[in-house]
Protein backbone atom coordinates (compact mmCIF):
# COMPACT_ATOMS: atom_id res chain seq x y z
CA UNK A 1 0.00 0.00 0.00
CA UNK A 2 1.23 3.69 -0.72
CA UNK A 3 0.50 6.43 1.60
CA UNK A 4 0.58 10.01 0.12
CA UNK A 5 1.48 12.66 2.62
CA UNK A 6 0.85 16.05 0.75
CA UNK A 7 3.51 18.73 1.44
CA UNK A 8 2.33 22.01 0.37
CA UNK A 9 5.03 24.02 2.21
CA UNK A 10 4.01 24.41 5.52
CA UNK A 11 2.73 21.57 7.38
CA UNK A 12 5.14 19.61 10.23
CA UNK A 13 5.35 17.03 7.32
CA UNK A 14 7.77 14.67 9.55
CA UNK A 15 5.62 14.47 12.15
CA UNK A 16 3.24 13.03 10.09
CA UNK A 17 4.87 11.13 8.19
CA UNK A 18 7.05 9.35 10.83
CA UNK A 19 3.18 8.54 13.07
CA UNK A 20 2.39 6.79 9.98
CA UNK A 21 5.61 4.82 9.82
CA UNK A 22 5.22 4.12 13.38
CA UNK A 23 1.75 2.96 12.57
CA UNK A 24 2.53 0.62 9.58
CA UNK A 25 5.65 -0.90 11.45
CA UNK A 26 2.94 -1.60 14.22
CA UNK A 27 0.45 -3.24 11.73
CA UNK A 28 3.65 -5.24 10.39
CA UNK A 29 2.15 -4.14 6.77
CA UNK A 30 3.97 -3.64 3.57
CA UNK A 31 2.79 -0.13 3.82
CA UNK A 32 5.57 2.62 1.70
CA UNK A 33 5.03 6.55 3.54
CA UNK A 34 5.34 9.11 0.78
CA UNK A 35 5.81 12.77 1.06
CA UNK A 36 4.16 14.13 -1.92
CA UNK A 37 5.11 17.34 -3.68
CA UNK A 38 3.67 17.12 -7.50
CA UNK A 39 0.70 15.61 -8.90
CA UNK A 40 2.41 12.74 -10.82
CA UNK A 41 3.33 11.41 -7.47
CA UNK A 42 -0.30 11.87 -5.77
CA UNK A 43 -1.87 9.58 -8.82
CA UNK A 44 -0.06 5.98 -7.73
CA UNK A 45 -1.62 6.67 -3.87
CA UNK A 46 -3.97 3.79 -2.25
CA UNK A 47 -4.74 6.52 0.66
CA UNK A 48 -3.63 10.06 0.94
CA UNK A 49 -3.26 12.45 3.89
CA UNK A 50 -3.35 16.42 4.07
CA UNK A 51 -1.92 17.58 7.27
CA UNK A 52 -2.25 20.91 8.45
CA UNK A 53 0.29 23.20 10.38
CA UNK A 54 -0.82 26.42 8.64
CA UNK A 55 -3.45 29.43 8.02
CA UNK A 56 -6.25 28.58 6.17
CA UNK A 57 -5.54 31.05 3.27
CA UNK A 58 -1.66 29.66 3.15
CA UNK A 59 -2.71 26.03 2.73
CA UNK A 60 -5.13 26.37 -0.23
CA UNK A 61 -2.51 28.64 -2.23
CA UNK A 62 0.03 26.10 -1.42
CA UNK A 63 -1.79 23.31 -2.91
CA UNK A 64 -2.93 25.46 -5.78
CA UNK A 65 0.46 26.61 -6.22
CA UNK A 66 1.37 22.82 -7.12
CA UNK A 67 0.85 22.34 -11.21
CA UNK A 68 -2.32 20.23 -11.62
CA UNK A 69 -2.44 18.84 -7.59
CA UNK A 70 -6.03 19.94 -6.37
CA UNK A 71 -7.25 18.74 -9.82
CA UNK A 72 -5.92 15.15 -9.47
CA UNK A 73 -6.50 15.24 -5.47
CA UNK A 74 -10.12 15.97 -6.69
CA UNK A 75 -9.75 13.20 -9.00
CA UNK A 76 -8.51 10.53 -6.87
CA UNK A 77 -10.77 10.94 -3.73
CA UNK A 78 -13.63 12.15 -5.24
CA UNK A 79 -13.70 10.41 -8.61
CA UNK A 80 -11.88 7.20 -7.70
CA UNK A 81 -12.98 7.22 -4.15
CA UNK A 82 -9.42 6.72 -2.59
CA UNK A 83 -9.53 7.00 1.60
CA UNK A 84 -8.66 10.39 2.52
CA UNK A 85 -7.45 11.89 5.90
CA UNK A 86 -7.54 15.56 6.61
CA UNK A 87 -5.57 16.64 9.41
CA UNK A 88 -6.77 19.98 11.19
CA UNK A 89 -6.35 22.71 8.52
CA UNK A 90 -6.60 19.97 6.22
CA UNK A 91 -10.11 18.93 7.70
CA UNK A 92 -11.28 22.32 7.58
CA UNK A 93 -10.11 22.47 4.18
CA UNK A 94 -12.74 20.37 3.47
CA UNK A 95 -15.46 23.14 3.77
CA UNK A 96 -16.68 25.97 1.61
CA UNK A 97 -14.89 28.60 2.75
CA UNK A 98 -13.43 29.49 6.13
CA UNK A 99 -13.03 32.98 7.35
CA UNK A 100 -9.76 32.63 8.99
CA UNK A 101 -7.93 36.22 7.81
CA UNK A 102 -10.77 36.72 5.17
CA UNK A 103 -12.76 34.81 3.74
CA UNK A 104 -11.26 32.16 1.50
CA UNK A 105 -13.02 29.13 -0.21
CA UNK A 106 -11.77 25.43 0.25
CA UNK A 107 -12.30 22.51 -1.12
CA UNK A 108 -16.30 22.07 -0.79
CA UNK A 109 -16.00 18.35 -0.31
CA UNK A 110 -18.23 18.80 2.97
CA UNK A 111 -20.68 21.23 2.82
CA UNK A 112 -19.68 23.61 5.81
CA UNK A 113 -17.81 26.89 6.76
CA UNK A 114 -14.75 27.49 9.23
CA UNK A 115 -15.55 29.77 11.97
CA UNK A 116 -13.37 31.41 14.97
CA UNK A 117 -14.10 29.01 18.03
CA UNK A 118 -17.23 30.83 20.02
CA UNK A 119 -16.41 32.21 23.53
CA UNK A 120 -19.12 32.01 25.76
CA UNK A 121 -16.86 31.12 28.73
CA UNK A 122 -14.50 34.53 29.24
CA UNK A 123 -12.58 32.25 30.62
CA UNK A 124 -11.30 30.07 28.03
CA UNK A 125 -8.23 30.69 26.22
CA UNK A 126 -7.72 30.60 22.26
CA UNK A 127 -6.06 28.89 21.01
CA UNK A 128 -7.82 25.76 21.86
CA UNK A 129 -3.96 24.17 22.77
CA UNK A 130 -3.82 21.24 24.29
CA UNK A 131 -5.28 17.70 25.36
CA UNK A 132 -8.83 17.16 25.13
CA UNK A 133 -11.45 14.21 25.51
CA UNK A 134 -13.65 13.24 22.21
CA UNK A 135 -17.07 12.22 22.36
CA UNK A 136 -18.10 9.58 19.97
CA UNK A 137 -21.22 10.36 18.58
CA UNK A 138 -21.28 7.62 16.12
CA UNK A 139 -19.60 4.07 15.55
CA UNK A 140 -16.70 3.90 12.74
CA UNK A 141 -14.05 1.59 11.71
CA UNK A 142 -11.95 4.81 12.70
CA UNK A 143 -12.53 4.38 16.49
CA UNK A 144 -11.68 0.22 16.74
CA UNK A 145 -10.04 -0.09 20.23
CA UNK A 146 -10.43 3.99 20.83
CA UNK A 147 -12.90 4.57 24.35
CA UNK A 148 -15.02 6.96 24.35
CA UNK A 149 -14.05 9.97 26.29
CA UNK A 150 -9.95 9.14 25.41
CA UNK A 151 -7.86 12.15 25.20
CA UNK A 152 -6.56 13.36 22.06
CA UNK A 153 -4.13 16.88 20.82
CA UNK A 154 -5.89 19.94 19.50
CA UNK A 155 -4.84 23.11 18.53
CA UNK A 156 -6.71 25.03 16.56
CA UNK A 157 -8.45 28.69 16.57
CA UNK A 158 -11.43 27.90 13.89
CA UNK A 159 -13.86 25.03 14.16
CA UNK A 160 -15.69 23.22 10.97
CA UNK A 161 -19.42 23.71 11.33
CA UNK A 162 -21.11 20.73 8.97
CA UNK A 163 -24.20 22.06 7.70
CA UNK A 164 -25.49 18.53 7.73
CA UNK A 165 -24.58 17.01 11.39
CA UNK A 166 -24.80 13.47 10.15
CA UNK A 167 -21.36 13.84 8.85
CA UNK A 168 -19.91 14.72 12.89
CA UNK A 169 -19.03 11.57 14.18
CA UNK A 170 -17.29 12.98 17.57
CA UNK A 171 -17.34 16.24 19.20
CA UNK A 172 -15.46 17.90 21.77
CA UNK A 173 -16.17 20.75 24.29
CA UNK A 174 -14.29 23.91 24.60
CA UNK A 175 -16.46 27.02 24.98
CA UNK A 176 -19.10 24.89 23.04
CA UNK A 177 -18.94 22.15 21.32
CA UNK A 178 -15.95 21.46 18.79
CA UNK A 179 -16.28 19.19 15.56
CA UNK A 180 -13.46 16.78 16.09
CA UNK A 181 -14.26 13.64 13.62
CA UNK A 182 -15.79 14.75 10.30
CA UNK A 183 -16.85 11.63 7.82
CA UNK A 184 -18.30 11.11 4.45
CA UNK A 185 -17.70 8.49 2.50
CA UNK A 186 -14.24 7.86 1.70
CA UNK A 187 -13.22 11.07 3.71
CA UNK A 188 -12.44 11.46 7.15
CA UNK A 189 -11.65 14.74 8.98
CA UNK A 190 -9.85 15.11 12.49
CA UNK A 191 -9.63 18.46 13.78
CA UNK A 192 -7.18 16.95 16.57
CA UNK A 193 -3.73 15.79 15.75
CA UNK A 194 -3.42 11.94 15.88
CA UNK A 195 0.55 12.15 14.53
CA UNK A 196 0.67 13.87 18.15
CA UNK A 197 -1.62 11.92 20.25
CA UNK A 198 0.69 9.26 21.45
CA UNK A 199 -0.92 5.97 21.85
CA UNK A 200 -4.43 6.70 21.01
CA UNK A 201 -3.24 8.14 18.09
CA UNK A 202 -1.26 5.86 16.17
CA UNK A 203 -4.56 3.92 16.72
CA UNK A 204 -6.26 5.91 14.96
CA UNK A 205 -3.65 5.81 12.26
CA UNK A 206 -3.91 2.04 12.36
CA UNK A 207 -7.55 2.64 11.70
CA UNK A 208 -7.20 4.55 8.62
CA UNK A 209 -4.76 2.12 7.37
CA UNK A 210 -6.86 -0.52 7.52
CA UNK A 211 -10.08 1.08 6.84
CA UNK A 212 -12.29 -0.07 3.52
CA UNK A 213 -14.52 2.24 2.86
CA UNK B 1 -12.49 19.11 29.41
CA UNK B 2 -9.27 20.31 28.60
CA UNK B 3 -6.60 19.12 30.17
CA UNK B 4 -3.27 21.42 32.07
CA UNK B 5 -0.46 20.07 29.87
CA UNK B 6 2.73 19.54 31.97
CA UNK B 7 5.43 20.03 29.70
CA UNK B 8 9.91 18.92 30.51
CA UNK B 9 11.58 20.97 28.90
CA UNK B 10 15.37 20.47 27.74
CA UNK B 11 17.91 22.98 27.67
CA UNK B 12 19.64 22.03 25.21
CA UNK B 13 24.04 23.28 24.34
CA UNK B 14 26.49 21.62 22.45
CA UNK B 15 23.98 18.92 21.78
CA UNK B 16 23.27 17.93 25.81
CA UNK B 17 21.04 18.76 27.94
CA UNK B 18 21.87 21.43 30.40
CA UNK B 19 20.49 23.39 33.33
CA UNK B 20 21.41 26.29 35.21
CA UNK B 21 20.36 28.36 38.11
CA UNK B 22 19.37 31.93 36.83
CA UNK B 23 20.32 31.08 33.59
CA UNK B 24 24.49 30.27 34.83
CA UNK B 25 26.00 27.34 35.83
CA UNK B 26 25.31 25.29 34.10
CA UNK B 27 25.36 21.71 34.74
CA UNK B 28 24.80 18.49 32.46
CA UNK B 29 21.93 16.45 32.72
CA UNK B 30 22.26 14.13 29.82
CA UNK B 31 21.29 13.28 26.52
CA UNK B 32 18.64 15.02 24.12
CA UNK B 33 17.81 11.86 22.56
CA UNK B 34 17.36 9.68 25.21
CA UNK B 35 15.64 12.52 27.00
CA UNK B 36 12.89 12.78 24.72
CA UNK B 37 12.42 8.66 24.58
CA UNK B 38 11.74 8.87 28.43
CA UNK B 39 9.35 11.36 29.12
CA UNK B 40 7.80 10.18 25.73
CA UNK B 41 6.79 6.56 28.16
CA UNK B 42 5.94 8.64 30.53
CA UNK B 43 3.43 9.94 28.71
CA UNK B 44 4.12 13.84 29.02
CA UNK B 45 1.75 16.22 27.09
CA UNK B 46 4.52 17.83 25.05
CA UNK B 47 7.83 18.49 24.83
CA UNK B 48 9.90 21.76 24.63
CA UNK B 49 13.38 21.78 23.38
CA UNK B 50 15.57 25.01 23.52
CA UNK B 51 18.65 25.84 22.05
CA UNK B 52 19.88 27.83 24.77
CA UNK B 53 23.18 29.32 22.98
CA UNK B 54 22.03 29.47 19.29
CA UNK B 55 21.16 33.17 19.61
CA UNK B 56 24.22 34.39 22.08
CA UNK B 57 26.56 32.30 19.64
CA UNK B 58 25.11 33.81 16.78
CA UNK B 59 24.25 30.67 14.84
CA UNK B 60 21.69 28.50 13.57
CA UNK B 61 20.12 26.12 15.78
CA UNK B 62 21.36 22.33 15.60
CA UNK B 63 18.97 20.24 13.39
CA UNK B 64 20.47 17.16 13.63
CA UNK B 65 20.18 17.09 17.15
CA UNK B 66 16.51 18.60 16.88
CA UNK B 67 15.38 15.42 14.41
CA UNK B 68 16.85 13.21 15.96
CA UNK B 69 15.26 13.92 18.70
CA UNK B 70 11.68 14.31 17.31
CA UNK B 71 11.86 10.77 16.17
CA UNK B 72 11.16 10.00 19.91
CA UNK B 73 8.18 12.13 20.14
CA UNK B 74 4.65 11.30 19.46
CA UNK B 75 3.98 14.17 21.15
CA UNK B 76 4.23 17.89 20.31
CA UNK B 77 7.77 19.40 20.05
CA UNK B 78 7.84 22.85 20.85
CA UNK B 79 11.80 23.77 19.67
CA UNK B 80 13.02 27.14 19.94
CA UNK B 81 16.67 28.87 19.94
CA UNK B 82 18.13 30.92 17.13
CA UNK B 83 14.58 31.03 14.96
CA UNK B 84 15.46 34.23 12.91
CA UNK B 85 13.20 33.91 9.85
CA UNK B 86 10.52 31.93 7.79
CA UNK B 87 13.16 29.65 6.64
CA UNK B 88 14.09 28.48 10.02
CA UNK B 89 10.90 27.98 10.71
CA UNK B 90 10.08 26.29 7.98
CA UNK B 91 13.68 23.68 8.61
CA UNK B 92 12.23 23.21 12.04
CA UNK B 93 8.96 21.98 10.87
CA UNK B 94 11.03 19.35 8.42
CA UNK B 95 13.09 18.48 11.19
CA UNK B 96 9.98 16.99 12.99
CA UNK B 97 9.24 20.41 15.27
CA UNK B 98 4.91 21.15 16.01
CA UNK B 99 5.59 24.90 17.17
CA UNK B 100 8.31 27.08 17.55
CA UNK B 101 9.67 28.97 19.83
CA UNK B 102 10.87 32.83 19.18
CA UNK B 103 12.52 35.12 21.82
CA UNK B 104 15.51 37.21 20.53
CA UNK B 105 14.10 37.62 16.94
CA UNK B 106 10.86 38.64 18.39
CA UNK B 107 12.23 41.68 19.50
CA UNK B 108 14.78 42.69 17.13
CA UNK B 109 11.98 41.64 14.26
CA UNK B 110 8.93 41.79 16.00
CA UNK B 111 7.62 41.18 12.27
CA UNK B 112 8.53 38.12 12.15
CA UNK B 113 5.88 36.63 14.97
CA UNK B 114 3.51 38.83 12.38
CA UNK B 115 4.50 37.08 9.09
CA UNK B 116 4.85 33.57 10.27
CA UNK B 117 1.63 33.19 12.29
CA UNK B 118 -0.05 34.34 9.01
CA UNK B 119 2.01 31.78 7.19
CA UNK B 120 1.85 28.53 9.89
CA UNK B 121 -0.85 29.61 11.38
CA UNK B 122 -0.90 31.10 15.22
CA UNK B 123 -0.91 27.85 17.01
CA UNK B 124 3.10 27.25 15.29
CA UNK B 125 4.25 30.14 16.83
CA UNK B 126 5.38 30.51 20.51
CA UNK B 127 6.84 33.33 22.19
CA UNK B 128 9.26 32.89 24.46
CA UNK B 129 9.27 35.85 27.03
CA UNK B 130 12.07 35.68 29.44
CA UNK B 131 11.90 38.54 31.94
CA UNK B 132 13.26 39.76 35.33
CA UNK B 133 12.23 41.86 37.97
CA UNK B 134 14.13 45.20 38.43
CA UNK B 135 12.75 48.27 40.32
CA UNK B 136 9.29 47.34 40.29
CA UNK B 137 8.76 45.86 36.87
CA UNK B 138 9.53 42.72 34.84
CA UNK B 139 12.01 43.30 31.68
CA UNK B 140 12.71 41.57 28.94
CA UNK B 141 15.96 39.67 28.30
CA UNK B 142 16.93 38.57 24.92
CA UNK B 143 20.17 36.21 23.76
CA UNK B 144 19.09 33.19 26.25
CA UNK B 145 19.21 35.79 29.41
CA UNK B 146 22.38 37.62 28.43
CA UNK B 147 20.96 40.78 26.39
CA UNK B 148 18.47 43.43 29.00
CA UNK B 149 16.36 45.07 26.36
CA UNK B 150 14.52 47.65 28.95
CA UNK B 151 11.18 46.45 27.61
CA UNK B 152 8.46 45.71 29.80
CA UNK B 153 7.44 42.55 30.07
CA UNK B 154 3.49 43.14 30.53
CA UNK B 155 3.44 44.92 27.79
CA UNK B 156 5.10 42.96 25.36
CA UNK B 157 3.10 39.74 25.96
CA UNK B 158 0.34 41.85 25.18
CA UNK B 159 2.45 43.16 22.06
CA UNK B 160 2.81 39.70 21.18
CA UNK B 161 -0.17 38.21 21.22
CA UNK B 162 -1.79 40.60 19.58
CA UNK B 163 0.69 39.76 16.74
CA UNK B 164 -0.37 36.69 16.05
CA UNK B 165 1.51 34.82 18.82
CA UNK B 166 -0.39 31.21 19.66
CA UNK B 167 1.05 30.90 23.09
CA UNK B 168 3.34 32.53 25.62
CA UNK B 169 6.17 30.49 27.24
CA UNK B 170 6.77 33.24 30.18
CA UNK B 171 10.05 32.41 32.27
CA UNK B 172 11.04 33.71 35.25
CA UNK B 173 14.94 35.03 35.33
CA UNK B 174 14.91 35.35 38.78
CA UNK B 175 13.23 32.15 39.73
CA UNK B 176 14.29 29.62 36.57
CA UNK B 177 16.61 27.02 38.14
CA UNK B 178 16.47 28.00 42.00
CA UNK B 179 13.67 25.62 43.33
CA UNK B 180 11.69 28.12 44.48
CA UNK B 181 8.63 27.66 42.80
CA UNK B 182 6.90 30.29 39.91
CA UNK B 183 6.97 34.00 39.84
CA UNK B 184 2.94 33.77 40.48
CA UNK B 185 2.06 37.65 40.50
CA UNK B 186 4.16 37.83 36.93
CA UNK B 187 2.28 34.70 35.56
CA UNK B 188 -1.15 35.96 36.61
CA UNK B 189 -0.31 39.51 35.37
CA UNK B 190 0.22 38.17 31.76
CA UNK B 191 -2.79 35.70 31.83
CA UNK B 192 -4.88 38.09 32.76
CA UNK B 193 -3.62 39.93 30.20
CA UNK B 194 -3.78 38.03 27.45
CA UNK B 195 -6.16 35.76 25.98
CA UNK B 196 -4.04 33.05 24.47
CA UNK B 197 -2.68 30.30 27.04
CA UNK B 198 0.41 31.24 28.68
CA UNK B 199 3.49 28.26 29.95
CA UNK B 200 4.81 29.15 33.07
CA UNK B 201 8.69 28.19 33.54
CA UNK B 202 11.59 28.98 35.83
CA UNK B 203 11.54 28.09 39.66
CA UNK B 204 9.47 24.70 40.46
CA UNK B 205 11.19 22.76 43.23
CA UNK B 206 8.21 20.56 44.39
CA UNK B 207 4.91 19.50 43.07
CA UNK B 208 3.04 21.82 44.96
CA UNK B 209 4.70 24.63 42.66
CA UNK B 210 3.07 23.17 39.59
CA UNK B 211 -0.07 23.10 40.83
CA UNK B 212 0.39 27.11 42.05
CA UNK B 213 1.25 27.73 38.90
CA UNK B 214 -2.84 26.98 37.76
CA UNK B 215 -4.45 27.97 40.36
CA UNK B 216 -2.67 31.06 41.43
CA UNK B 217 -0.87 32.01 38.35
CA UNK B 218 -3.56 30.41 36.39
CA UNK B 219 -1.46 29.03 33.35
CA UNK B 220 -2.93 26.62 30.49
CA UNK B 221 0.61 24.63 30.81
CA UNK B 222 3.48 24.09 33.19
CA UNK B 223 7.09 23.38 32.25
CA UNK B 224 9.95 22.33 34.27
CA UNK B 225 13.12 20.69 33.79
CA UNK B 226 15.52 19.84 36.78
CA UNK B 227 12.96 17.71 39.00
CA UNK B 228 12.26 15.83 35.94
CA UNK B 229 15.58 15.34 34.26
CA UNK B 230 17.30 14.51 37.61
CA UNK B 231 14.47 11.78 38.38
CA UNK B 232 13.56 13.52 41.24
CA UNK B 233 9.52 13.05 40.23
CA UNK B 234 8.17 11.45 37.24
CA UNK B 235 5.62 13.17 35.33
CA UNK B 236 2.86 10.77 36.56
CA UNK B 237 4.19 12.10 39.97
CA UNK B 238 3.15 15.39 38.47
CA UNK B 239 0.11 14.36 37.34
CA UNK B 240 -0.96 13.29 40.36
CA UNK B 241 -0.40 15.99 42.60
CA UNK B 242 -2.32 17.96 40.31
CA UNK B 243 -5.09 15.76 39.77
CA UNK B 244 -5.38 15.34 43.88
CA UNK B 245 -5.86 19.41 44.10
CA UNK B 246 -8.57 19.37 41.48
CA UNK B 247 -6.88 20.26 38.56
CA UNK B 248 -7.99 18.58 35.34
CA UNK B 249 -4.89 16.46 33.60
CA UNK B 250 -4.53 13.73 31.24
Amino acid sequence: MNVGIIDYGSGNIRSVSKSFERAAFELESKVKINVIRSAQELKNMDRIVLPGVGAFADCIKGIKNINSLYKTLNDMVLGKSVPFLGICVGMQLLANYSNEHGRHNGFGWIEGEVVPIIRKDNDIKIPHMGWNSIEILKKHQIFENIKNGEDFYFVHSYNFNSKNKDYIYSETRYGGYITAVVIKNNIIGTQFHPEKSQIFGIQFIKNFLEWIP
Amino acid sequence: MLKVRIIPCLDVKDGRVVKGINFINLKDAGDPVEQAKVYDKQGADELCFLDITASSDKRNIILDVVSKTAEQCFMPLTVGGGVRSIEDIRNLLMAGADKVGINTSAVSNPELVRESSVKFGSQCIVVAIDAKKEKGDWIVYTHGGREPTGIKALEWAKFMAKSGAGELLVTSMDRDGTGKGFDLELLRNITDLVDIPVIASGGVGILKHLVDGVKIGKASAVLAASIFHFGKFTIKNARDEMEKNGIPVR
